[in-house]
Formats: structure tokens, C-alpha cells, sequence
């Protein structure tokens, strides 16, 4: 008898993948329903799009200017107003969106959280990794109240999309909205090449590329390859790259199906962020580097000299 | 202007935290603790905030066992005016953490919260956000920079897309992200100091907070291990193995 509210994630009218990766953490729950719910100033084209999303069963919209921006302390009111209606969890994704706002909807209700869920066990039964990963409790929620949660979006891949038509319906629930929080901008990295959290690709570098100007190896690799550009603490530290390229336990998690780490030596803190995923490929100078512990694939070496023999390879 | 800092203990973020054979927890014995490293931030950033004359003083508080007065000391040797401590044996999950705060901000009236945005223990991500509910006060989560005026705070947040910035009216609670600030070393005259500073002990019980530990921990177990792949010796080697995969 459970029934999940997916709270979307989007940005500039466009659905962000981890909603679709939430309802396939949604479906192991083994539910009556999964409804979505989009909170937007303009929420059609999105709502659309998450009716795509296989599983889904509604999808419920709330349209307010007010919503333009996802503000944690304007959305969580309205988001525990539809949670009272029935539902026996609330998901977030274990973004930075869902991270701020998920908490916020729980102490509302007056009920714990679970965040970062990686395994569903039961409806009320998850793991989820503590200590930056380095172990894995299985935690119990009481059955008796609404569950709120993060879901490790690494965890999952998105739920298909394509079949499905849920209807889509305009909620009009009132709840007070506060205007003690105001959106004054955001500042987007300009790029053409995938994102981070969600590309299939991702080639990262660390401080053994040596500087911001060597950071553009780096980037010319990854665009042969079409891939995301990440990079180690220690390189946004040192002041390569923006600290939005960070992968890691304190920057984003991510699960591509390609990850190829170079000049990183591989902290702990990095390898956390990086442990989903499909094939890790590592260049680095020192053999001994923890990094090649987890490797699939090591080469040891110089990597301004490997890399360009590696873009001739690829030719 | 009054600045609360929450100022948590835990294990020290060069422990390799290990499992316990038998399932039970992790190993903390004879593990060192400090101060967790995101709420070393917070307290830099309110002690920047009273150099600057914004704030007039700033309150550490921590919610722990006795033993945990040591870790409040070290708050007042980085520079601290004073210190609360609420004293419970027991380990409290965020909502309860976010109820007992809030009867502190009850009792103080700060304009600011400053907190951590995650302990490295639970990695929840949880209690600023919720003591912000229950305050209905403003948040402003994941913060990289901080400038306040005129009763508002302008705060510069680390999102996934970016660098998103909000204003928020104050009284508010602010968490920190790692790029905030650098925490300053505690020099040994501070130290010393630090002894004569006020500290305040609260028995959690006298409180009377509705726990929120509503979730229990049933298993621990160590991660599932990557195993070690195989080096190649060149990058043709390399493309090889990739193509084979089907990865290229």
C-alpha cells in the first residue's frame, strides 16, 4: 500500500535526469503509485516529460511565479501540503536541489529522513553509506509515518522513457509561501560539452596536470571523446578548474559508464565519488598510486606524453 | 548582532573508518576525534563576521557526551566568546539535533545560524535544513560566500549547475561548503584563553525535545570492494581494451 511523490528536479524548462532515476528507486518499492510532482512557474513542458518516464502514474503540477526558482523554503510547504495527501514516502534526488529541500519537507511533517538511498531492502528498509562511503548501514523507518528521503541518483539509472502517457493534472493547493528568501542568480559554467552528473563519459584530472593552462589537455581529450570534464579536490583546490568539476565525496557523485582519472592519485574522498562506475581507466606517473587499486585499466607514465599517443591511438 | 555556531565532534576525517567484524557499528575506539571540518568553517566564518563588526559575539554549541567539552574548548581557543554544551550520552539523529537547536535559538535570538552542511560521521545533510523549518526561518544551504547588510544575508550557494546566489532576510540559518573559508590554527595562547572562557552545560534531558530518532539502524557492513583490473602498456593497449569493452 505505499505510495511515492517524486519530487522533479528541472532547470530552464527542461527535466532533469535524476527525477527519472528516483522513480527507478521508486519501483523497487513495489508501489500502488508513483506520482511526480513538478513545481515550476511554467510547468507544462516538464510535466510532459516526466509522463514519459516509465512507472510514473501522475503526474501533479503546481504552477506559481513564485516557483520560477527551486527555493528550498518556498517549496517545501507546498511539497508537504501534497504529501498529506495520502503518501507513504516522499523522494528527493540526492542532489544539491533535492539535498536542500528534502529536510526541510521532513521537519514540516515531523519525520525523519533517510538520504541517499542505494538500496531499497523494503518499503521501509534502505542502505544508504555513511562515513563518506566507507560503510554501508541498512536503516529502518517506522511504517507509520510518511517516509521522506534522497535517492543516491548514482545508484540508479534513469527510468526509461517513451511508452508512457500518465495524466497530467494541475494541483491547486494553497499553502502560505514565504517571501524571506529571494532568488538573485545563478551562474551556469558555460559549456557545450555533457554534464557532469549525468554524462557517460567523464574524463577527469587532477594535480598532476600541473596548472590551469595544462587543464586544457584535459578538456581537448574529453571533447574527442565526448565527454563530461571532471576533476580531483586537489586540482579545484590548486585552482585549475571551477570547484561545479569537483568529483568526490564533497563535490558530485557520479556513475558514468566510462571514468578515466588522470594525474589523480585517488584520496579516498575522490574514490567515493567515482566507486559506481561502469569501466575506471587511470594514467598516472606513480605506479603506486591508490587509484590503480580500483582501476580497471592502469597506465603508468608521463601524461603529457600519454595523452597525445592516446588521441593518435583513438584516431 | 549574535552568531550561533553548531559545532559537532566527530571522528577525524583521516581516520579510514572500518567496519566492525561483526556487524555491529564501526570501530571508534581509540579513534581520534575532532571537530567536524565543515562546522570548523561555520565557526570561521562567524568569527569573520565579528572582525568585520557584523557580529558581536559567537556562541559554539554541541550537543554530545561529558567528554566533549575538551572539543568546545577548542571552538573558544579558535576564538569563540562562549560556549553551550547540552550533554546526552546518547548519539541524537538530525531532527532531534534540529528540536534541541532550536530551544537554544529559542533561549539566544541569533541572527545567525551557521552550521555545517553535512557531518562526516552520518553524512545526513539534514539539520540546518531543519532547524530552518522549524525556525520558519530562511536557509541558505551550501554556502561559498557570505556578505551581510542591512538584515539580509547575500549568500553564494554551491549547486550542481553552478553558483547559485540568494538573499535571505535574517534571521537565518546558513550552511557551509567547503570553499566558504580556510579555518584558522588555533595558537597555544588561545589556548590558554580558552580556559577562562564561559561554558555553559545544559542537561539535554531538562530540555524536553521531542525526539525525532525515529530511524534504526539495523546492519553495518564494509562497501563492496572495485576489484584491481589490469595495467596495459601503452595507450594503443589502452583504445584496445576499451574497444573490446565496447566502451569506445
Amino acid at each position: 500500500m505505499s505510495k511515492v511523490l517524486v519530487i522533479a528536479e528541472h532547470l530552464n524548462g527542461k527535466l532533469n535526469s535524476s527525477t527519472a532515476r528516483c522513480v527507478t528507486c521508486a519501483r523497487d518499492l513495489k508501489p500502488d503509485a508513483i506520482d511526480v510532482l513538478v513545481l515550476a512557474d511554467a510547468p507544462d513542458a516538464i510535466a510532459a516529460e516526466a509522463a514519459k518516464i516509465d512507472g510514473v502514474s501522475k503526474v501533479f503540477t503546481m504552477a506559481n511565479a513564485a516557483n520560477a526558482h527551486a527555493l528550498a523554503a518556498i517549496a517545501a510547504p507546498q511539497i508537504a501540503a501534497v504529501a498529506k495527501n495520502g503518501y507513504t514516502h516522499v523522494f528527493a534526488p540526492s542532489t544539491t536541489f533535492g539535498k536542500d529541500v528534502a529536510p526541510r519537507v521532513a521537519a514540516l511533517l515531523g519525520v525523519a529522513q533517510v538520504s541517499d538511498i542505494m538500496k531499497v531492502i523494503d518499503a521501509h528498509t534502505f542502505q544508504r553509506p555513511i562515513y563518506a562511503g566507507n560503510a554501508i548501514i541498512t536503516v529502518q523507518a517506522p511504517a507509520d509515518q510518511t517516509l521522506v528521503a534522497t535517492v543516491r541518483t548514482a545508484s540508479y539509472a534513469a527510468a526509461a522513457n517513451g511508452a508512457n502517457t500518465a495524466p497530467i493534472a494541475a494541483l491547486d493547493i494553497s499553502a502560505e509561501l514565504p517571501t524571506h528568501t529571494r532568488f538573485v542568480e545563478l551562474a551556469q559554467g558555460k559549456s557545450d560539452r555533457p554534464d557532469l552528473q549525468s554524462a557517460s563519459r567523464v574524463v577527469s584530472g587532477g594535480r598532476g596536470v600541473g596548472s590551469a593552462e595544462n587543464f586544457a589537455i584535459i578538456f581537448k581529450l574529453a571533447d574527442k571523446l565526448g565527454a563530461a570534464v571532471g576533476a580531483s579536490r586537489a586540482a579545484v583546490d590548486a585552482g585549475y578548474v571551477p570547484s561545479d568539476l569537483q568529483v568526490g565525496q564533497t563535490g558530485k557523485i557520479i556513475a558514468p559508464e566510462l571514468y578515466m582519472a588522470i594525474g589523480i592519485s585517488g584520496a579516498i574522498q575522490h574514490l567515493t565519488g567515482i566507486k559506481d562506475a561502469g569501466t575506471i581507466v587511470a594514467i598516472n606517473k606513480d605506479g603506486e598510486a591508490p587509484i590503480f587499486e580500483v582501476a580497471d585499466f592502469g597506465l603508468v607514465g608521463d601524461l603529457f606524453k600519454l595523452i597525445p599517443e592516446l588521441e593518435q591511438a583513438l584516431n | 548582532m549574535k552568531i550561533l555556531v553548531a559545532y559537532k565532534r566527530v571522528v577525524d576525517f583521516n581516520v579510514r573508518v572500518q567496519v566492525k567484524p561483526d556487524g555491529s557499528g564501526v570501530v571508534t575506539e581509540g579513534v581520534k576525534l575532532s571537530a567536524n571540518p565543515f562546522d570548523d568553517i561555520a565557526l570561521e566564518e562567524a568569527l569573520r563576521l565579528r572582525e568585520k563588526g557584523v557580529a558581536t559575539e559567537v556562541i559554539v554549541a554541541t550537543i554530545g557526551p561529558a567528554d566533549a567539552q575538551a572539543h568546545l574548548r577548542n571552538g573558544l581557543a579558535m576564538g569563540a566568546n562562549r560556549a553551550i554544551h547540552i550533554v546526552t550520552p546518547n548519539a541524537i539523529q538530525p531532527l532531534t539535533a534540529a528540536r534541541t537547536l532550536l530551544k537554544l535559538v529559542e533561549k539566544e535570538q541569533p541572527q545567525i545560524v551557521i552550521l555545517g552542511k553535512q557531518a562526516i560521521d552520518d553524512d545526513a545533510n539534514q539539520t540546518g535544513q531543519m532547524l530552518a523549518a522549524l525556525w520558519n526561518r530562511p536557509q541558505a544551504t551550501f554556502a561559498s560566500k557570505v556578505e551581510i547588510g542591512n538584515g539580509v544575508a547575500k549568500v553564494t550557494r554551491e549547486v550542481d549547475a553552478g553558483l547559485e546566489t540568494i538573499e535571505v532576510d535574517l534571521p537565518a540559518v546558513i550552511t557551509t561548503d567547503l570553499r566558504l573559508n580556510e579555518p584558522r590554527f588555533i595558537k597555544l595562547p588561545d589556548i590558554m584563553k580558552a580556559k577562562s572562557k564561559p561554558m555553559e552545560t545544559i542537561d539535554f534531558a531538562s530540555l524536553g525535545v521531542e525526539s525525532g530518532d525515529h530511524l534504526k539502524t539495523t546492519a553495518y557492513a564494509p562497501p563492496a570492494k572495485r576489484s584491481k583490473g589490469v595495467m596495459v602498456k601503452d595507450a594503443a593497449e589502452l583504445v584496445a581494451a576499451l574497444k573490446t569493452k565496447g566502451l569506445l
